[in-house]
């Protein structure tokens, strides 16, 4: 009779548990759909075509996020050209050349350590080192590097993830025809791993893109109605890389601007920028797991 | 064919030979540097804090800096004490953390020992997507949505505010708490449930006794990066908690934050070598300094509690 009510305990405790983690799960995704949904009620009216192609303004019902959005994607241009090439190559190199020494052992110690160095700290670093030591000034160029820094051990890490997933015999036959080490590497572990780095990368890229501190700390502006120079011209030289060094707001600095006003109109533009700064990181993140799930799914060594 | 030909390789094959070698090594070079990069960041920001803050600590003895009981660095009559805006840190990280610690683990718990298959495979992604959404617009939730929230609740809340930020703050830490330490929990071996359901023992049971024990080095490791996160966290505070130096541990309060007091500054007009640009590389420091510490202490009690199968 005892027994058969400490099971019957223990099983209700079970029960009870299982509701109480439904519950915390609930909380966490209905928190993300209230945050969604009330920033899409609240800046739907401001969504059109003007909203993004308006420079921002002291009237908020004229005011848009085109020099917000131009800004946001040129810095990712700058982000994406120095961390892709330095997140593989050093992925590659601690997975197929680095051999087992405290050398090798520093550098791993490292990326887990900057993984969890608090991204203002990055701001810091860039402000007194690209800002000032180098002389960037508050361009494009110096905002780029920040964040390529900042995203170095995203690219890293599953760069390492995807390689470490390809089988050794790879590596074995491209070595019994012959191959070097680099020739392995360049045409058998690259394509292997490309999908795996792709999901890595834009998993950083979608980091970089919502990333707001360390932008501030180096001293971004946040009122930009003007657009850096274009990158191409009409006549020679025809390219022009002066826009590294203009000026620049980006998408978070410029929801930052309105949501600290006190007027309710440019919270109703806070809340659309949000929505499309919202938008654009689940885009991308969705878009990684997607590729993350196929590749699961397609690969069968 | 003759034989000495294949036994001595002739000149050109000698020559391409060393040209592959010298383009491999060079390559490899290549790749290192690259890796070396991440070391540089590190000497790079640890050289440029210490540099900035040796300046500011020459004007400003480090006593002074840590038991002062004024910020206000900005004034005539400046104040540098770290402790007005370490105060607001702490407590923000503290209604953080007692919200995303314990749901985090309950969230786990629940998806690595009950949830069923499907559930799990949506739920993952979706704690990614989740730990993914910009942290300013976690700011613009704290300070449109829920403050107004918890003001109906408690009518007397001020409008910037260290518990709304603290609470939105402890919801965005959740997935990086629950992620991790459900691939902890996920990674104890089946032999040791079976072990436990072959007494007994209930799911609950072998859950919180067997799989969160033997998890737990891993499960600390999520809850240190959990409190670097709320330490460092900077939008949310700048925008939801207010930009004021108040030396308080009530989170009904507003207050500043150092990262906060960064970017405030950062948004001013500040003249490069001020006492006032210094500060803020002095606070980056301290801010280091305390995510390092508790680094540190968590490297040891992922040491003492590691177990290995």
């Amino acid at each position: 009779m005892d027994m058969k009510r400490g099971i019957r305990t223990r099983k209700r405790h079970e029960a009870i548990f299982a509701v109480v983690g439904l519950i915390a799960l609930m909380i966490g995704v209905l928190t993300f759909c209230a945050l969604f949904v009330d920033m899409a009620i609240k800046g739907m009216g401001r969504l059109d075509w003007d909203f993004f192609t308006s420079f921002p303004s002291r009237r908020a019902g004229s005011a848009g996020i085109l020099s917000a959005w131009v800004g946001s994607t040129l810095v990712m241009v700058v982000t994406a050209f120095f961390a892709v090439p330095l997140g593989v190559a050093a992925g590659i190199y601690l997975e197929e050349y680095g051999r087992k020494n405290w050398v090798t052992d520093l550098i791993e110690i490292n990326i887990t350590n900057l993984a969890g160095v608090p991204s203002i700290v990055y701001g810091l670093l860039a402000l007194g080192l690209f800002v000032y030591q180098f002389g960037l000034g508050q361009s494009i160029l110096a905002a780029g590097l920040t964040l390529a820094l900042l995203i170095l051990p995203v690219v890293i890490v599953a760069t390492r993830e995807a390689i470490r997933s390809i089988p050794q015999a790879i590596r074995e036959g491209s070595y019994a025809l012959g191959a070097t080490r680099w020739q392995t590497v360049r045409y058998h572990i690259l394509p292997y791993s490309s999908a795996g780095i792709l999901t890595g990368v834009i998993i950083g890229m979608a980091r970089a893109i919502g990333e707001t501190a360390p932008i501030i700390t180096i001293g971004a502006l946040t009122f930009i109605a003007f657009l850096p120079p274009p990158p191409v011209m009409a006549e020679p030289p025809f390219v022009s890389f002066e826009w590294l060094f203009s000026p620049f707001t980006v998408m978070p600095i410029q929801m930052f601007n309105w949501t600290s006003r006190p007027e309710a109109a440019f919270q109703v533009n806070a809340a659309a920028a949000g929505f499309v700064l919202v938008f654009m990181t689940l885009a991308m993140n969705g878009l990684a797991i997607w590729l993350r799930y196929r590749l699961r799914r397609n690969i069968k060594w | 064919m003759t034989q000495a030909s294949l036994a001595l390789p002739g000149p050109a094959y000698l020559a391409r030979r060393r040209a592959r070698m010298i383009r491999e090594r060079l390559i490899e070079m290549t790749l290192f540097l690259a890796a070396l990069v991440s070391v540089f960041t590190t000497v790079g920001i640890v050289y440029i804090l210490v540099r900035e803050s040796v300046v500011f600590f020459q004007a400003v003895p480090i006593v002074d800096f840590l038991t002062d009981t004024q910020w206000t660095p900005l004034f005539d009559d400046a104040h540098f004490g770290i402790m007005v805006l370490l105060s607001g840190t702490l407590t923000s990280s503290m209604v953080a953390l007692s919200i995303a610690i314990p749901l985090g683990t309950i969230i786990a718990i629940y998806l690595s020992e009950f949830a069923p298959f499907r559930l799990r495979e949506i739920a993952k992604p979706f704690l990614e997507l989740l730990g993914g959404v910009p942290t300013i617009v976690y700011g613009y939730f704290a300070l449109l949505f829920v403050t107004p929230l918890l003001q109906k609740i408690y009518p007397g809340l001020p409008g910037f505010n260290l518990l709304s930020a603290g609470l939105v703050m402890g919801i965005m830490i959740i997935p990086y708490v629950a992620s991790i330490s459900e691939d902890a929990m996920r990674a104890v071996p089946m032999s040791l449930r079976e072990g436990s359901y072959a007494t007994g023992a209930t799911r609950l049971q072998t859950a919180l006794r067997v799989v969160f024990p033997a998890a737990f080095s891993g499960v600390a490791a999520a809850y240190i990066l959990g409190i670097s996160r709320a330490v460092g966290e900077t939008m949310i505070l700048a925008v939801a908690a207010g930009m004021q130096p108040n030396l308080t541990f009530n989170p009904l309060e507003p207050a500043a934050t150092i990262t906060a007091y960064i970017v405030q500054v950062a948004l001013g007009d500040l003249p490069h070598g001020s006492i006032g640009y210094q500060t803020i590389f002095a606070a980056g420091l301290s801010l280091m300094l305390i995510t390092l510490v508790f680094n540190i202490g968590g490297h040891m009690l992922r040491r003492r509690f590691r177990e290995t199968y």
